[in-house]
């Protein structure tokens, strides 16, 4: 009976762990081998070395993903941030309708990143959205073609992305806020501090792992974008914004060349562990203080 | 398990009655799953089924093939291959290195494909000299289409040169009219590619460069032009062209918004769906140059066991090339038969010339696949040359820019 209490929790664990090992650290081992082959239509164990990642590195459309994910990251994540905190502030100011407002803003959220897209993709088009309504208001010069523009169009990618995703970020941050300890801001007040300064030196500081965890949620959406490419601009014009994980799809399931998928997973994945483990050693290292 | 023994026990007492006939069976693997294909596919369900024959259907849709091609996979993978997959090109050569592919040369021989079917075509069929696929139909890929009217009104006849094309569009340009209803997707901006190589190449010209990658033709001058005509064709564009679907960009030219486009037959579907006649509404030509594109349709046969299985393999394989279904597919589907002995009385005059020029070009030894619709190359090198096409489309890349990396890219894939 002793031994049962013991040994429950390591029982009940058990099949959830195993599952783990097996299709998430499981598939990510075959993944890698699979990347030292030279599979094409069907997966062959043949090691060859590291002529995928050669040939990988060698394309310019993986250049052009690689860019457009440190354009689109840098800037998705950045603006989200500075929008959600700029929004979480504002409703934090003991408004009426602050309940409503909130809504409003979590509710792109709740949307699908294809519906996302397609609506994006309708705004933005030139002949139908908004460029063709403002003319129509009589600004005949008006123009905002970005989505066609090559150069332009991970731009829109951008925009999308943060219309869905700022209202999320807003309500992490407007938690944060909340979180903070009253008697400390109504000290500062009482001493006279400026608002300004209250949010910039006492209240954002001790937020500092919000900011964090908003930076982990965002940076990976950033990473796994794809049905947002997908639907808004189909990784046009030509492959101008295309992704790593467009890329790895076009690869793996439209050219039947399953080792240059693999890699560019393996070069995805490393991406990930790049900001993530850095994340989990100074987690690690506070729990152990 | 159960119905496994079941089947064995009454295979088992076929054989002690002595009727040893095998009931045909097939579990077909297409991706044909919109109105005029469906019905298309359903007239060979039934013809199937009245020779004694049971068809299971197994349609997997969306991404052009590229769900089905999944499924695919997994079912070769465990061991458990569909009778017939709709696969096409250098796809069948690649499926058969993987060791997975049937030998239906029986058939084939007892109903003299080789002497129905074009040589080239037939060619796709064969892996290393047994039969191992039948072929559908044949789409042409390098039609221009055009608004009669349009044409009439500017007196502007069908360009035979692309010169001509160029100075045809520069006259509608002026008069206010999109000269070229184009869609901007990857595999469109392929399509008019491969016809401006033909056209301003040849025949022969598109052999070295999109069918052998022979480098020297991949970087030659001709290649340059090529792009230069590319890059002149970009101005013909409307602004709105990126991502357009190309039934959207058909209907622009239905509508009288635009003069041309350039797309395989299937654009006719959407002409006659809409009540137009060829010849009054809307006229269809070959694009400047010789020679003829082809996309043929085809079922791939996989290795299956069991003497049902083999019988419905056979069968079907015997349907897919019979004048019956190849006639009543095509009228439905906008193609034209494999064939050269059906009877072309019921197809419009686009198709009839299409079967014309096929014969023609076949005898001229200019009857060549189609690159961006996976004919003349497999998906890794195809995709490649696709890459650069559509980078060079939709930018301002100079064409020597786009020779090199054209080159490489290639080279890359290999």
């Amino acid at each position: 009976m002793q031994w049962l209490e013991r040994h429950v929790p390591k029982l009940v664990l058990a099949p959830s762990f195993i599952a783990a090992l097996l299709f998430v650290y499981g598939f990510i081992g075959w993944t890698a081998w699979v990347s030292f082959t030279r599979s094409r239509l069907l997966p062959n164990y043949d090691l060859v070395g590291t002529i995928q990642y050669e040939r990988l590195f060698a394309s310019p459309r993986w250049e052009v993903a690689l860019n457009n994910l440190f354009v689109f990251g840098v800037l998705f994540i950045g603006i989200s941030m500075l929008l959600g905190l700029l929004l979480a502030i504002f409703l934090d100011q003991k408004i009426r309708t602050e309940g409503v407002l909130r809504t409003i803003y979590l509710y792109p959220m709740a949307l699908s990143l294809i519906v996302t897209g397609t609506a994006w993709k309708w705004m933005l088009n030139p002949g139908l959205g908004l460029e063709a309504m403002v003319r129509g208001w009589g600004f005949e010069d008006f123009t905002f073609d970005w989505i066609t523009d090559p150069d332009m169009a991970i731009y829109t990618v951008v925009i999308a992305g943060v219309w869905q995703a700022s209202g999320f970020v807003m309500a992490l941050f407007l938690a944060g806020l909340r979180s903070v300890d009253g008697e400390i801001i109504k000290a500062a007040q009482v001493d006279g501090i400026p608002t300004h300064r209250i949010y910039t030196a006492i209240i954002i500081p001790s937020m500092a792992p919000i900011f964090l965890s908003a930076f982990i949620v965002l940076s990976h959406l950033a990473i796994k974008s794809f049905d947002l490419v997908i639907a808004l601009t189909g990784g046009g014009p030509g492959y101008a914004t295309d992704l790593p994980a467009t890329y790895m799809y076009a690869m793996a399931f439209s050219r039947g060349d399953i080792g240059q998928a693999a890699s560019s997973a393996m070069v995805m994945m490393m991406i990930v562990f790049a900001i993530v483990v850095p994340y989990l050693y100074s987690e690690l290292r506070a729990k152990n203080d | 398990m159960t119905m496994k023994m079941i089947l064995a026990t009454s295979v088992a007492s076929f054989c002690m009655a002595g009727a040893a006939l095998a009931e045909p069976q097939a579990e077909v693997l297409h991706w044909w799953t919109s109105g005029g294909e469906a019905r298309a596919v359903a007239v060979l369900q039934e013809e199937f089924a009245s020779r004694g024959g049971s068809w299971t259907d197994m349609p997997v849709a969306g991404g052009g093939g590229d769900a089905a091609m999944t499924a695919l996979r997994a079912r070769v993978l465990a061991g458990n291959a569909p009778t017939a997959v709709q696969l096409k090109g250098p796809a069948i050569q690649e499926w058969y290195e993987e060791g997975v592919l049937a030998d239906i040369s029986a058939v084939a021989q007892e109903q003299g494909w080789a002497d129905i079917l074009p040589a080239s075509i037939a060619g796709h069929m064969q892996c290393e000299g047994t039969w191992c696929a039948a072929p559908v139909n044949v789409h042409r890929v390098d039609w221009v289409w055009a608004n009669k009217a349009i044409l009439d009104e500017h007196g502007i006849a069908m360009p035979t040169t692309w010169d001509e094309f160029n100075a045809a569009a520069e006259k509608l340009q002026a008069a206010g009219i999109t000269p070229l209803a184009h869609g901007g997707q990857a595999w469109q901006d392929a399509t008019v590619f491969e016809t401006v190589v033909l056209g301003v190449g040849g025949p022969e010209f598109f052999r070295s460069a999109l069918i052998d990658l022979d480098m020297d033709a991949l970087q030659s001058d001709t290649m340059k032009a090529v792009f230069d005509q590319m890059r002149t064709m970009r101005g013909y564009v409307d602004a709105n062209f990126s991502g357009r679907d190309w039934n959207l960009a058909t209907a622009m030219v239905m509508n009288g918004e635009a003069a041309f486009q350039i797309m395989g037959d299937w654009a006719k579907g959407e002409f006659l769906a809409a009540g137009k006649v060829p010849g009054e509404d809307f006229l269809c030509a070959s694009t400047p140059g010789d020679g003829y594109l082809y996309n043929v349709d085809s079922f791939a046969m996989f290795d299956v066991e069991g003497e049902d299985a083999v019988a419905g393999q056979n069968l079907l394989a015997e349907l897919i090339v019979g004048q019956n279904f190849q006639k009543v597919f095509n009228l439905n589907k906008g193609s034209i038969p494999v064939r050269s002995d059906v009877a072309l009385d019921e197809f419009d005059s686009c198709a009839v010339l299409s079967a014309n020029d096929m014969a023609a070009t076949s005898e001229a030894g200019s009857l060549l696949p189609s690159y961006a619709h996976g004919m003349a190359l497999r998906g890794a090198q195809a995709g490649a040359i696709t890459d650069v096409v559509t980078a060079h489309f939709n930018s301002d890349m100079s064409s020597e820019d786009a020779v090199a990396m054209l080159a490489d890219a290639v080279a890359n894939s290999m």
